[in-house]
């Protein structure tokens, strides 16, 4: 396998950011109220993620080490500015569905997650396949999370009407609203224990879900499994002492 | 004075900002463990979102609109947030120590939180002046103090269950999160 290949294989599947490192939990939850939705979000993601692994990459070499958060920020949401106005311009409608989170594509961790630990160490044409792996992983979970929540909650798929066609059946509202994207994101994580589990057991773990950013720990999804703010004030303690 | 009570009672509790929002999901599943960090984090957030609006408010209206220059505004935002988050934490170290040291230990971690740059956004979209703006970014973060303090509570108690080893974790806060949205979703008949 390729470089290039691997590096599909591992955004689509290994390291699934959806299902596997649990990245970008807030769009994943806000927007996949629909199959369609979950679309639209993932490809713009990817499009950004492309483009900005893509530049980082470029510029990797320039770049100094104190300022490389503050650079990567603007470096994203220009992308992402210039992204949601040629969403506004072509399809106003899913502009509307998705509203604020758009803009918000600007602090999802998968962004700056991939910048920080991949295309700032790697070579222009590896960055750019990483960032399709990873963005085509980000638009398939979504798709998938959003056709589980319309099939049960509105009885389509894609708009169409699936379920709907069976006699006597009532679609089940909450699962396309607030509290059925917490508790199908609940199972999904419940699920996902056990393949963990599984392959533990065959001997190939999967990759434990990670993403913190230094400094940033709150921005990720997984600071409740690393320690998150315990560790950052325990760091903070050791500076007392060595002040002291 | 009717508007701003609207958008105090709706950004608080009727769309609470991690329920039925979903700004803010990370640092509300990820420091939910112990009461008093949960509220910790809760009243930083509560000071930088004001704090935020206030400022992002002032340069909408007073530098990006009269410009035409509207378009940069989230990159402006962004900027200006962890800007202003580290200027905060540098003032309070400096001046306040007894706050800093309640807060001091979450503000470099709010600077990726959407919630901020959503409210900034949001107040933009919605074309609040800058009073409503404040209002807005207090009450919604009141909004995440309530619900990652009544999280927090929960937590602590759910510590002594017996839960399916399956479900441990993560996926019990997130079905505590999802019972949590449903009751608060029977507040949206207030407004």
């Amino acid at each position: 396998m390729g470089k290039n290949t691997e590096r599909l294989y591992n955004g689509i599947i290994k390291e699934n950011p959806v299902f596997v490192l649990m990245l970008g939990m807030c769009p994943t939850l806000a927007v996949t109220s629909s199959a369609i939705n979950g679309i639209g979000m993932g490809l713009s993601t990817t499009v950004v993620l492309i483009l900005s692994n893509l530049i980082i990459s470029s510029f990797r070499k320039v770049i100094p080490n104190g300022v490389r958060m503050p650079a990567y920020i603007v470096i994203v949401a220009s992308l992402v500015t210039v992204v949601e106005f040629i969403m506004k311009a072509y399809l106003p409608s899913l502009s509307a569905a998705l509203g604020v989170y758009i803009p918000l594509i600007v602090v999802n961790c998968i962004i700056l997650g991939r910048a920080e630990s991949y295309a700032s160490k790697n070579p222009v044409i590896p960055s750019v396949f990483d960032g399709i792996g990873m963005g085509f992983g980000f638009t398939v979970g979504l798709f998938l999370i959003g056709l589980v929540r319309e099939t049960i909650g509105a009885g389509t798929m894609l708009g169409f009407p699936v379920l709907k066609q069976i006699k006597g059946f009532t679609p089940m509202t909450i699962f396309i609203m607030a509290p059925g994207a917490f508790l199908v994101l609940a199972f999904l994580v419940a699920g996902m224990n056990i393949v963990r589990k599984k392959m533990e057991e065959k001997g190939t773990p999967l990759a434990p879900p990670s993403g913190c950013l230094s400094g940033a720990c709150l921005g990720c999804s997984n600071a409740g499994l690393c320690g998150g703010v315990e560790e950052h004030s325990k760091s903070q303690d050791k500076e007392k002492q060595n002040s002291k | 004075m009717k508007t701003l009570l609207v958008i105090a009672i709706s950004s608080a509790i009727v769309n609470n900002v991690v329920l039925s929002q979903f700004l803010g999901i990370c640092a509300f599943l990820g420091v939910s463990k112990k009461k008093e960090t949960a509220a910790g984090m809760g009243g930083a957030v509560v000071f930088v979102i004001t704090m935020s609006a206030f400022i992002t408010s002032l340069i909408y209206k007073f530098i990006l609109n009269p410009l035409d220059l509207s378009y940069l505004k989230t990159i402006v935002f962004i900027l200006v947030i962890a800007a202003l988050v580290q200027f905060v934490e540098m003032f309070l170290k400096k001046s306040i120590p007894s706050l800093y040291k309640a807060l001091g230990v979450y503000l470099p971690l709010i600077t990726t939180n959407c919630a901020v740059l959503g409210v900034a956004i949001n107040s933009v979209t919605n074309e609040y002046n800058v009073l409503e703006s404040v209002v807005y970014g207090f009450t919604t973060g009141i909004g995440f103090l309530i619900a990652i303090v009544l999280m927090a509570g929960i937590r602590e108690k759910i510590e002594y269950n017996d839960i399916p080893k399956t479900f441990q974790g993560t996926a019990t806060v997130l079905l505590t999160a999802c019972l949590m949205s449903i009751a608060f979703m029977g507040f949206s008949g207030m407004i």
